[in-house]
């Protein structure tokens, strides 16, 4: 391996690692401002000027708590399960592109840490392992509100990942691509060929299903099903002491963070801005990187904005509202864009069939997945392929 | 005691699905979050559906029935204080109103039209809690603060009417201790003109909410015929479509005067006891308004010089009052012997005071009647088949309040 490719990458590494960490604690003193604004309150003030030292005090305290373990806990798991949540959360990030491409010293560096071809997936595989952290400490503290809080949070999963896929293949299937760093490359600016090239108004639908599930995903309001505190006292970390609590809401908070970059991503030009043509260079990637930032701090108001404003659904109806409403949506919403793809690019007119050879071509991989997975699905497919 | 009779139904047993392991039994209570004071739930669960539960009182029994028969009748107001606490002056002034039903006193119209003006505004602060609570359990935690800068409002016109805010201890026998003072004129006009507003803005975020009424329709329902056997009262019984109010079917304190409507519901559910609630809110409004802008000139309380406490420059300068002013404190005014009942209306149901004198110093004995208590024995009915998450709304929308629960 190339040396200054290794101190490349360790460098983006270790500084997004310290940015998610940074704006993970800092999302702490943003929610307790944002709430406080919203419910005409003042909200933390004491620790410096606007209280900005507040997630400092914050963790500090969080340290010199007593780190307690109750007696009939599974001790290696109930150690293990905050350290897996605070883990899987903060890989997620690794994928993302946070920024686009420096030109730097002769080299052209990529401001991600590494493009998967696979990279969606990879979100999506940890954001489902993320929630064994949850499972596992819920189950491990011996309490019954934490295993309730653990039952919920893994049939929330299941039930709302299924949505959340659907509506990323429908991305997947416009793009033609499972790297992320692709799906924002092909958002480039605002405005192409008479419409906009954010993913957002090309799948509208898409977006709300994703932002729901998302929701979901982080556990957040009104799906925090997972610690409601008047129910389940404090949920799966009701046992949890000291840092190791602490290791579970700094896990929540980065889930946040990513949730919030991978929706601007996907659906917002990522680090994409109206006008950018008109920069080069260097000056591209720190406005590139501004934006991103930008659009996902927003995201994370949106979040903060629904979680003080509705109400918390009850489990059962959680899972209605998913099994029922949003994976049907979005299966209607894959069928359709299926189709409007397949006549745009020209798969049913005899007279464009050397297009539909090319296309074929291209969308080959997809067909053959296809056609391992489910052979009853393929058949369709096929005949669209031999036509 | 008679109330306080033991449970009749029979001990949680393990039952041979315990054994197999499919049903847990659960402890919600005597501390969690969702049991606004102290009291303990043992819910038979099946993974969340409730399919028993034991309720389990006097974590906070303070004896207050006992303590007032060693009290002269005027400190008993006090204890009154610490039943329902989120509305206080009800009390105060209901325990007030049996004494002198007792001593068969007439009070000034002042007194009445004040003494509505007090309650209704407790009954506002009692309801808003109670409402406010509902939201905060469902996870709406926004709502509950804006109108908590409302209920400070109106512990501001507490302070002023007697310096206290949570305890207020408000009102003697006869009257008020002291007369509206020109403060309290500015902040009840305030208090009239802005509360509206917030209280819509409060009901715009619950009300009509998707997620709150999926929460609240159909949860933690009783019907009219069992609530009136458990012999329900007040919000909770309207909410099920039985108007009953005793402010309308006894009116005490010149309620008569004031034109105002009963809400009720249809189905007693959650939602119809959070509808129920909203709409007296309005109509506590309305009476306030009616009550301020007739309140009659002349003294604001009774010229019963044996119960109430003369002004301290009197009692300096004067040999009558001094003489009352200590056969008051010692509490050695002649009472008379008799027996009566007087309820009102309070923030949760009729609020009775059952008083019993043989002429002593001290009532001989003094019950009251407290609507909390009488919930809280439907309360497994009620829950029974319903999830966890309904249970701690159900408890929250009947507004159990632990000290008015074990007194």
């Amino acid at each position: 391996m190339d040396i200054s490719l290794l101190i490349e990458k360790s460098t983006i590494v270790v500084v997004l690692f310290l940015i998610t960490l940074g704006i993970a604690a800092y999302q702490t003193l943003m929610e307790r401002k944002v709430a406080a604004w919203m419910q005409d309150r003042v909200g933390p003030d004491r620790a410096g000027p606007f209280g900005i030292l507040q997630p400092l005090a914050d963790g500090g305290k969080m340290f010199f708590k007593e780190d307690f373990i109750p007696k009939n806990a599974e001790r290696g798991l109930f150690i293990l399960a905050p350290g897996l949540a605070m883990f899987t959360a903060a890989m997620t990030g690794a994928v993302i592109p946070w920024g686009p491409p420096v030109e730097m010293v002769g080299r052209t560096i990529a401001l991600q840490v590494a493009d998967i071809n696979i990279g969606i997936l990879y979100v999506i595989g940890f954001a489902s392992i993320g929630v064994y952290g949850i499972m596992i400490g819920g189950w491990a503290s011996n309490n019954k509100f934490s295993l309730f809080s653990a039952i919920r949070t893994s049939s929330q999963m299941i039930s709302y990942e299924l949505a959340m896929g659907i509506v990323i293949i429908t991305i997947v299937l416009m793009s033609g691509s499972l790297s992320v760093a692709t799906i924002v490359e092909q958002q480039h600016g605002f405005w192409a060929d008479g419409y906009f090239t954010w993913n957002v108004f090309k799948q509208p639908l898409a977006f709300i299903i994703f932002l729901v599930t998302s929701l979901a995903e982080c556990n957040r309001a009104p799906f925090d099903m997972a610690e409601c505190e008047n129910e389940l006292i404090g949920g799966y970390h009701t046992e949890y002491s000291s840092m190791k609590l602490g290791f579970f809401l700094f896990a929540e908070y980065v889930n946040l963070f990513i949730s919030a970059a991978i929706i601007a991503a996907l659906f917002f030009g990522g680090y994409n801005f109206p006008g950018m043509d008109n920069f080069s260079g260097i000056t591209l990637s720190i406005l590139g990187t501004l934006v991103f930032f930008a659009k996902t701090v927003f995201f994370i108001f949106v979040f903060m904005w629904i979680r003080w404003t509705l109400p918390r659904f009850r489990y059962d109806q959680l899972m209605h509202l998913g099994w029922k409403k949003l994976i049907p949506l979005a299966m209607i919403n894959l069928v359709i864009t299926a189709v409007v793809i397949a006549f745009t690019s020209g798969w049913f007119s005899e007279d464009k069939k050397a297009a539909a050879t090319v296309e074929v071509e291209q969308k080959q991989p997809t067909a053959v997945l296809n056609n391992a997975s489910d052979s009853r699905a393929s058949g369709s497919f096929r005949v669209n392929l031999n036509h | 005691m008679s109330e306080f009779k033991q449970n009749t139904k029979p001990a949680v047993s393990l039952s041979q699905e315990t054994i197999d392991g499919d049903i847990a039994t659960l402890n919600l209570g005597p501390t969690h979050p969702a049991t606004h004071g102290i009291f303990q739930n043992i819910l038979q669960v099946d993974g969340e559906k409730i399919l028993s539960s034991e309720q389990t009182v006097g974590y906070i029994h303070r004896a207050f029935e006992k303590i007032a028969e060693r009290r002269p009748y005027y400190q008993i107001t006090t204890l009154t204080d610490r039943l329902n606490y989120c509305s206080s002056p009800i009390n105060n002034i209901g325990y007030v109103l049996a004494v002198e039903k007792l001593l068969q006193l007439e009070v000034p119209k002042r007194v009445d039209y004040m003494r509505v003006i007090m309650m209704e505004l407790a009954r506002i602060a009692d309801h808003l809690i109670c409402n406010s609570v509902t939201g905060v359990d469902t996870g709406a935690l926004t709502g509950f603060t804006w109108v908590f800068i409302q209920r400070e409002k109106i512990y501001e016109l507490y302070e002023e009417v007697c310096g206290a805010r949570l305890t207020t201890n408000m009102g003697r026998i006869g009257g008020f201790e002291r007369d509206f003072t020109p403060a309290f004129h500015t902040k009840l006009q305030a208090f009239l003109k802005d509360f509206p507003k917030v209280f819509n803005q409060f009901d715009g975020l619950l009300s009509r909410n998707r997620i709150f009424m999926d929460r609240t329709i159909g949860t933690g329902a009783i019907s009219a015929e069992r609530a009136l056997n458990y012999s329900f009262t007040g919000p909770n019984l309207r909410a099920t479509g039985v108007d009953y109010d005793v402010r309308v079917m006894n009116p005490y304190c010149s309620y008569e005067d004031f034109d105002f409507d009963v809400p009720v519901g249809t189905d007693g559910d959650t939602y119809d006891r959070f509808q129920v609630r909203q709409e007296e809110i309005r109509q506590s409004l309305r009476i306030i308004q009616q009550a301020y802008d007739n309140l009659p000139e002349g003294p604001y309380h009774a010229d019963v010089p044996e119960f109430y406490l003369p002004p301290k420059e009197a009692v300096y300068n004067e040999m009558e009052a001094l003489i009352y002013h200590f056969k008051i404190v010692m509490g050695e005014t002649p009472v008379p012997v008799g027996e009566v009942y007087s309820s009102v209306e309070g923030g949760n149901g009729e609020l009775g005071f059952y008083l019993i004198s043989h002429g002593d110093r001290s009532p001989y004995r003094l019950q009251f009647r407290r609507p909390s208590f009488i919930y809280y024995q439907a309360y497994p009915e009620m829950i029974t088949g319903q999830t966890i998450s309904d249970a701690v709304l159900t408890l929250s929308s009947m507004n159990i309040i632990a000290g008015e629960l074990d007194a």
